[in-house]
């Protein structure tokens, strides 16, 4: 096989810890997620859902409620497919699995454990601690929740059936909150802590150390 | 080995010296992060940059887009989730792009709705001929563009009776609607043929009152708050675009459910 012949150690081929499709994807969905978030928040100012919670008009994206829904709308679909290939890409090439799981109460114990006495080790980027791992899953499911959620509130007659499993509209806009609430929640660790270690952004950037696997 | 770039005699290093203050101050670190917070700042500080004209451009045209993709959605088989009528809200909730004390009540003895365009029967209705025509009733939810929402019972003629008694060109791209208070809105055909789009007259077993549509307004079951037209006047088939008062605007023209 030719693989193999150019490859006479019978190594995989050694690739960026980052793949160029993996930064191009991170990329767009960041972009998309700001857009969805300040336009999301725009259009909640519209019909609070909390009384004593309104955001305040510098952190929102789009003047008018009219135009934070053609952001909304618009970046929802560049989100959606962009977030489509990730899970694609993520499940063929094996990567969700080799990057996320196993993920074990043994772990992620020993990871809060040696965080609180800040040992935690940043010297193999390529490896993802228990807690890092967590994150990255409760994100996605939020994500995918996301999506279920908002077609629930946009699609209540075509796809009702979405709408009555999360409990009628007004609990579907609540799912859809809460939903932002996480992803906004894990944007701050995220990004606090891709400042914190640096090289982590510009392995995201330039593709990263290579690994063999 | 020496690069080719590298000029045959090295410039004098003193020149360096001279512009000691102005290299220090370009510290790329401080160009890195000043230009990473820019991008976040144009972001995320309220900034409005749909007034551009070419991306407003850009966002009405994923608009058409979701119109397009909304239209191929739309089964007119779906019905909409039907409600008790100890859930329904009496009154209903009141909603127009004006409050409701500027309501300027309509005349029923005296008002006409008008019927246009591709239509073989233009005769004038009054209230009473309307009345004549099959009447059906239906406890559908309203769901505002905004979020908020209400169970209403609505009853009248179906669109696609009415269409029908009008001998109307159901092959016509959309159905337009002009109102007493100058609102103006218009539907797609598959949605004006649907069995839960109604020329309401009535609202909880009673006539309708004047805040909410008297003598005629419209109510689908799958489309938000706003294409739902009230006091209306005129009705007109036509492929040409008629648009609506907030469409016009930049809302959603479909914005079906």
């Amino acid at each position: 096989m030719a693989s193999v012949a150019a490859n006479p150690h019978g190594l995989p081929r050694a690739r960026p810890l980052h793949p160029w499709p993996i930064r191009v994807m991170h990329w767009t969905n960041a972009v998309m997620m700001l857009v969805m978030i300040g336009s999301g928040w725009g259009i909640y100012n519209d019909d609070v859902i909390f009384s004593w919670l309104r955001f305040p008009d510098w952190l929102k994206l789009g003047h008018w409620a009219q135009d934070s829904l053609l952001w909304h709308f618009a970046a929802m679909w560049f989100l959606g497919v962009n977030g489509l290939f990730y899970l694609v890409y993520g499940v063929v090439t094996g990567r969700l699995r080799r990057r996320l799981l196993p993920i074990r109460l043994r772990d992620l114990v020993k990871t809060i454990n040696e965080t609180l006495h800040f040992h935690i080790d940043h010297s193999d980027l390529t490896k993802y601690n228990a807690v890092q791992k967590l994150l990255y899953v409760v994100v996605i499911f939020a994500g995918v929740m996301q999506v279920v959620s908002g077609l629930a509130i946009w699609k209540r007659v075509q796809f009702g059936w979405i709408t009555e499993l999360l409990g009628g509209f007004q609990a579907a806009r609540v799912v859809h909150f809460l939903g932002m609430g996480v992803i906004v929640g894990f944007l701050v660790v995220h990004v606090l802590l891709a400042f914190l270690v640096p090289q982590t952004i510009w392995a995201m950037l330039a593709g990263g150390p290579k690994v063999r696997e | 080995m020496i690069s080719r770039n590298r000029p045959a005699t090295p410039p004098d290093p003193g020149i360096l010296d001279n512009h000691r203050p102005l290299v220090d101050a370009v510290e790329r670190r401080m160009v890195l992060r000043g230009g990473l917070s820019l991008g976040l700042l144009t972001l995320l500080t309220g900034c409005e940059p749909e007034s551009n004209a070419s991306v407003r451009a850009a966002l009405l045209a994923m608009s058409r887009f979701n119109d397009r993709f909304q239209e191929a959605l739309f089964d007119v088989n779906k019905l909409a989730p039907t409600y008790r009528p100890d859930q329904v809200l009496k009154p209903p909730r009141f909603n127009a792009y004006y409050d409701i004390t500027q309501v300027q009540p309509v005349d029923g003895a005296t008002w006409r709705l008008e019927v246009g365009g591709k239509v073989a029967d233009k005769t004038p209705w009054t209230v009473e001929r309307m009345a004549k025509l099959p009447q059906t009733d239906m406890i559908i939810r309203h769901v505002c563009v905004e979020g908020w929402d209400y169970i209403g019972e609505w009853a009248g003629v179906r669109l696609g009776t009415f269409l029908k008694a009008i001998g109307a060109d159901t092959r016509a791209r959309y159905i337009g609607f002009k109102c007493a208070d100058n609102y103006h809105e218009s539907i797609d055909m598959p949605t004006a043929l649907h069995p839960q789009t109604l020329l309401a007259t009535r609202y909880a077993g009673e006539t309708i009152a004047d805040p909410y549509g008297f003598p005629l307004r419209l109510r689908t079951s799958t489309k938000l708050g706003f294409k739902n037209p009230k006091w209306i006047t005129a009705i007109e088939v036509t492929d040409v675009y008629p648009g609506g008062y907030f469409p016009d605007q930049g809302f959603n023209w479909f914005s079906g459910m």
